[in-house]
This record gives structure tokens, C-alpha cells and sequence, in this order.
């Protein structure tokens, strides 16, 4: 009798972990999908930190900013890193516009862009920018951590990155994790 | 032909201009991703991008990937090869910046040991799994009981 059970036992183990492994790979497929989950992500490491130290001029006819501008405003910013060659870029601009439309405030960095491409991108897609900056040689973004465009980065009243996410924001990726940090952020 | 002879004209020249130029063939130094460093440093450049990761390639080396991103990455490297900064120095910089994510071969740490331990703990349970079919495939056959016994001397007479 019990020689079966362990027999049941030895088959259904195995089993049973593929079946859960499946189930599993299955979901990850599927967020992969949504766009809640990607595989390329990794974590920022300058979350929980100030962005460092720069300083970047501005480009298509608006004001620049620095880290000192950063710190001294005083409310949450969202810094969006972009490019006019970007495609993803174009899909989540719709999203950044209505994001500005509710209140937030949000720089941008114009990466490895020319500012007559820049400003050609901002009228063809609508400009959510209160500020904008030009990161010709990507030097900024490097230090920053930034891998591809779009990035964006949640800054703190005080100054502080609390959130980031690489790839084109969202409503997955604003309800679930923008918006509870945006709560978070002052 | 006289076009033929001013070309043939050219290349003996152009030749002789090269051996003047590079004598033994043998630079002393290179120029790569827009910053010149010497062969050793170069050497150097080379060993550190390949212990790096392109982020945009995921299982590509700084030093392999095609992408703009690892491009920049090389041009950093050597950057700071020349401003006279050691590899770890420049390892450091780019952790700082992108996490232990962009080391191909990840240091061990807390985060890390189930990584590092994950072919020897594989092994283990391997070895256990093998002792355990072992033991039980070993267990004795009940003896034989008195007529059994007695059918197999029968059996066995000749």
C-alpha cells in the first residue's frame, strides 16, 4: 500500500511542477503582452538617490535645466528622457500630454536629438514639456543610468528619484506604479 | 594605356609614401571609438568591455555589441583609459550607474549566492535522488519460503 502511494507520489511531483512551471510562464507571456512585465528591465540604481550632478541647455525653443533646477523645484517632476527617432517615444506621447493635462509637471531630455528634429517631434505629437533639455552626446543619460529611450524618473519634492521605469509609459504602468509613488512624492 | 601608367604611377607612389610612413608595420598606437590610446591600453580597453554588458544586447559584451549604446560605452572606457583611471575604477563607474546587472560574470553576494550555489545544489539533490532509487532498488528479495525451497531442490536435481 504504501509502495503505491510513493509511487503516486514520485509520478505526481514532477508533474506537478511542470504543470505550475507552465502556469507560471504562462503569466509572465502574458504581462509580457499588457506590458507590465519586461524582461530587458532591470532596476535603476538611482532610485532612492538625487540625480547627479549636471547641467544641459535648452533645445526647440524652451528653457534648459540642471540638477540644481531639479532640487530647487520645490514639487514632483517627471523627468521623461526621449527622442525624436524614438518609436516607442511616439506611442506613449498621447500618455505624457495627458499626464501634463492633469497637473504634472514634466521635463524633458531631448537624447542624442537635433533641436530642429526635436521641435519637428513636439508638433507632430504635441508638447507635454514645461521645460526641455538637449543631451546631445547622451553623456547626461549615461550617468543617469538610462540604457534606451524613453525612460522616465519620478523626483520628489526633496529632490529624490522614488520611481522609474524604462520603456513607454501606460495605463498599466501609470496606475500601477506612476500613480501610487506620484502619492508618495511629497 | 596612359591612363594604365599614371594609375600603376600612383600606386608606387602611394606605396612608397606607406613604407616611408610605417617603416616595420608596427603602430604604437590605435584609435578606436574616437579616443587614440596606446596598444597596452588598448589591451586594457578590451579586456574591461568584455567583462561588461550592452544593455540594449542583452548577451552581447560592450566590446561585441553593434548597438549606439555600447559604442558609447566603449568610447567611456577609453575615455577614462587615458585620463589615466584602472579598470576597476571604471568597472566601479559603470555599476554605479546601471547596477551589477552590467557585469557578464556577477560578483558573489547576498543577492547572488543561490546563483552561484544553484550547480552545486542541482548536483546535490541530483546525488540524492540517485542514492535514494539506489536504496530502494537494493532491498533484498524475501528468502524463499520451505516450499519453494523444496520445488527448487526438485527443480534443480538432475
Amino acid at each position: 500500500m504504501a509502495s503505491v502511494l510513493t509511487r503516486r507520489l514520485l509520478l505526481a511531483t514532477p508533474l506537478t511542477i511542470v504543470v505550475l512551471g507552465g502556469l507560471g510562464f504562462y503569466a509572465l507571456l502574458g504581462r509580457m503582452q499588457t506590458g507590465s512585465y519586461d524582461p530587458h528591465a532591470f532596476a535603476n540604481p538611482l532610485v532612492g538617490k538625487a540625480p547627479p550632478a549636471f547641467s544641459l541647455p535648452g533645445t526647440a525653443g524652451q528653457q534648459g535645466f540642471s540638477s540644481t533646477d531639479l532640487a530647487a523645484a520645490g514639487k514632483p517632476i517627471l523627468v521623461n528622457f526621449f527622442a525624436s527617432w524614438c518609436i516607442p517615444c511616439v506611442q506613449e506621447a498621447p500618455m505624457l500630454d495627458q499626464l501634463s493635462k492633469s497637473g504634472l509637471v514634466i521635463w524633458g531630455i531631448a537624447y542624442q536629438d537635433k533641436s530642429d528634429a526635436t521641435a519637428k517631434f513636439l508638433a507632430d505629437n504635441g508638447n507635454p514639456f514645461q521645460r526641455l533639455a538637449s543631451d546631445l552626446d547622451g553623456r547626461t543619460a549615461i550617468n543617469w543610468g538610462v540604457y534606451g529611450v524613453p525612460e522616465s524618473f519620478l523626483i520628489n519634492t526633496k529632490g529624490v528619484i522614488i520611481w522609474h521605469y524604462a520603456g513607454a509609459l501606460n495605463d498599466d504602468v501609470v496606475t500601477s506604479g506612476l500613480l501610487p509613488a506620484l502619492k508618495h512624492a511629497s | 594605356m596612359k591612363y594604365i601608367l599614371v594609375l600603376l604611377g600612383l600606386l608606387v607612389m602611394t606605396n612608397a609614401a606607406h613604407a616611408q610612413t610605417e617603416p616595420f608595420n608596427t603602430p604604437t598606437s590605435i584609435k578606436r571609438d574616437g579616443v587614440t590610446l596606446t596598444l597596452a591600453q588598448e589591451r586594457e580597453a578590451e579586456e574591461i568591455g568584455n567583462k561588461l554588458r550592452c544593455l540594449v544586447c542583452q548577451n552581447e559584451t560592450v566590446e561585441n555589441s553593434q548597438a549606439g549604446l555600447a559604442k558609447q560605452f566603449r568610447g567611456i572606457i577609453r575615455r577614462h583609459l587615458a585620463r589615466g583611471e584602472n579598470a576597476r575604477q571604471i568597472v566601479d563607474f559603470m555599476v554605479q550607474r546601471y547596477g551589477i546587472f552590467i557585469l557578464m560574470k556577477p560578483p558573489l553576494m547576498r543577492v547572488t549566492w543561490l546563483l552561484w550555489a544553484s550547480p552545486a545544489l542541482a548536483s546535490l539533490a541530483g546525488l540524492f535522488a540517485v542514492v535514494l532509487i539506489r536504496r530502494r532498488r537494493q532491498k533484498p528479495p524475501p528468502p524463499l519460503s520451505p516450499q519453494e525451497a523444496s520445488r527448487l531442490q526438485e527443480l534443480l536435481k538432475p
